[in-house]
């Protein structure tokens, strides 16, 4: 078993872990985490996608050994404490970016990276960087509407 | 599915690396992990241990000289993508890792990785044979660089002993005016893809082609160079019939299918890349020789 201390959304967490455990099963099963999604395991539903170090990563292709140290961030550390919801969550509900809501971890995650990095994407930017996370609903016009929502809120748009 | 159980260890030098490799059976490098932990999770591989080499800072980084590019084989695939310098001198790395993937598997992916694992539809393995990569390796006998064709030894093989670790790819920068197209087509953005096609061309102020490289990945077993084609293009005019002779000769490339797509349609698809990577890079080589002299 290996020890590993990490910060997962501003919280120092520790645990105890097998070699072969990955990012996500540890964030699920021992930290409880459960909005982090598994689809299919293997790196290309991009569900499970979490930030790491600041970085979108598939969780299912990371063990959560090579996490030791790192800064985690998952779909739970979107909200503010009082429940008030991530700009992106918001725009998610006014645009129904949702359908199932299985996806919608991995898009969150992958779309607050693709913010930070530039904060009014085009809409063919904004559908290359969700390129690797499928919904099966086939929700994506929604959930590039919410993206260009958050991103014309940001210029100051209404 | 999960992985099977392994010995998980993490050096922190490159020499602890290779003496672990060296002393322990059946163990796998684990450098960004986008294909070996996909296929731990298949269980599709069952190493007794996995080294994990990502503490190694020291074999990360991209450095430009004039005439040497050094990328550290633990360099990330969207860092390569998104070095500017890399782009201003050779803007078919960042064409070709715009390929590779997702954004959330390059931010992990490296580029030793992606040349260890070699996929015949590598866009890294394609473009390093292109470009007639030196990639250097480290075991218990000191560094080597093995030649790109060398180094690709057949189907997912890499030209490395069980105790060697890959620690850098060096590259030859071709001139200013250069011209380059990465062309690929997949059924979904980012999936392997059914074939690819590479190009590197030179002209001079006539327009005739004076430097040529073709490179093929996804149609046989491992990326292909398209000599044939080279030497078909080389001193011509760089017309639409010196691209057709250069599409039209496939006889000497190894075609295989497989369900993704059988070899005439990989083959087709390849000649479709092919013609349009040509002309795009003949028609850029053109335009930087023509601003060079205007």
């Amino acid at each position: 078993m290996h020890e590993v201390a990490l910060l997962v959304n501003g919280e120092a967490r520790r645990g105890s872990v097998e070699g072969r455990t990955t990012l996500a099963d540890f964030l699920r099963h021992e930290l409880g985490l459960t909005g982090t999604h598994l689809g299919c395991e293997h790196g290309v539903c991009g569900a499970c996608t979490v930030l790491v170090d600041g970085a979108s990563v598939r969780a299912c292709l990371m063990l959560a050994v090579q996490a030791d140290g790192a800064i985690v961030e998952t779909v739970e550390g979107l909200a503010r404490p009082n429940g008030d919801l991530h700009p992106l969550q918001d725009a998610f509900r006014e645009t129904h970016g949702l359908q199932c809501g299985f996806c919608t971890p991995g898009m969150l995650m992958t779309i607050v990276e693709l913010l930070r990095e530039n904060g009014a994407p085009t809409e063919a930017e904004i559908r290359d960087a969700i390129s690797g996370n499928i919904c099966r609903c086939t929700g994506y016009q929604s959930i590039v509407d919410a993206v260009l929502k958050v991103a014309a809120e940001d210029r100051g748009a209404p | 599915m999960k992985p099977p159980p392994f010995e998980y260890f993490r050096p922190e030098t490159l020499g602890d690396a290779i003496a672990i490799l060296d002393r322990t059976d059946n163990a796998k490098v684990l450098a960004g992990g986008q294909s070996l932990m996909a296929m731990l999770n298949l269980r599709y591989v069952f190493p007794d241990a996995l080294v994990d080499i990502n503490n190694l800072f020291d074999i990360a980084g991209v450095e430009l000289d004039r005439d040497r590019i050094r990328i550290g084989a633990m360099t990330r695939q969207r860092h390569i993508e998104l070095d500017d310098a890399l782009y201003r001198s050779m803007p078919i790395f960042r064409e070709a890792l715009k390929l590779v993937g997702h954004r959330q598997t390059r931010n992990r992916g490296t580029i030793g990785g992606s040349l260890c694992h070699l996929d015949p539809a590598s866009e890294l393995a394609t473009l390093a044979l292109l470009l007639d990569a030196r990639i250097e390796a480290q075991g218990p006998a000191g560094a080597r660089q093995i030649p790109v064709d060398e180094f690709i030894t057949g189907f997912m093989m890499p030209g490395i002993a069980h105790n060697e670790i890959v620690t850098a790819v060096e590259f030859t920068p071709w001139s200013p005016t250069h011209g380059h197209a990465f062309m690929e087509f997949s059924r979904r953005h980012g999936d392997f893809a059914i074939a690819s096609a590479a190009v590197l061309v030179e002209r001079d102020d006539h327009g005739v082609v004076t430097d040529a490289a073709i490179s093929i990945g996804g149609l046989g077993s491992t990326p292909q160079r398209h000599a044939a084609g080279e030497a078909l293009l080389l001193g011509s005019d760089g017309s639409r019939d010196a691209i057709e002779a250069a599409v039209e000769d496939f006889g000497a490339l190894e075609m295989i299918g497989d369900f993704h797509g059988g070899a005439e349609y990989r083959q087709s698809v390849a000649r479709v890349m092919l013609r349009k990577a040509l002309d795009t890079a003949l028609s850029r080589a053109a335009q930087k020789r023509g601003r060079l002299n205007a």
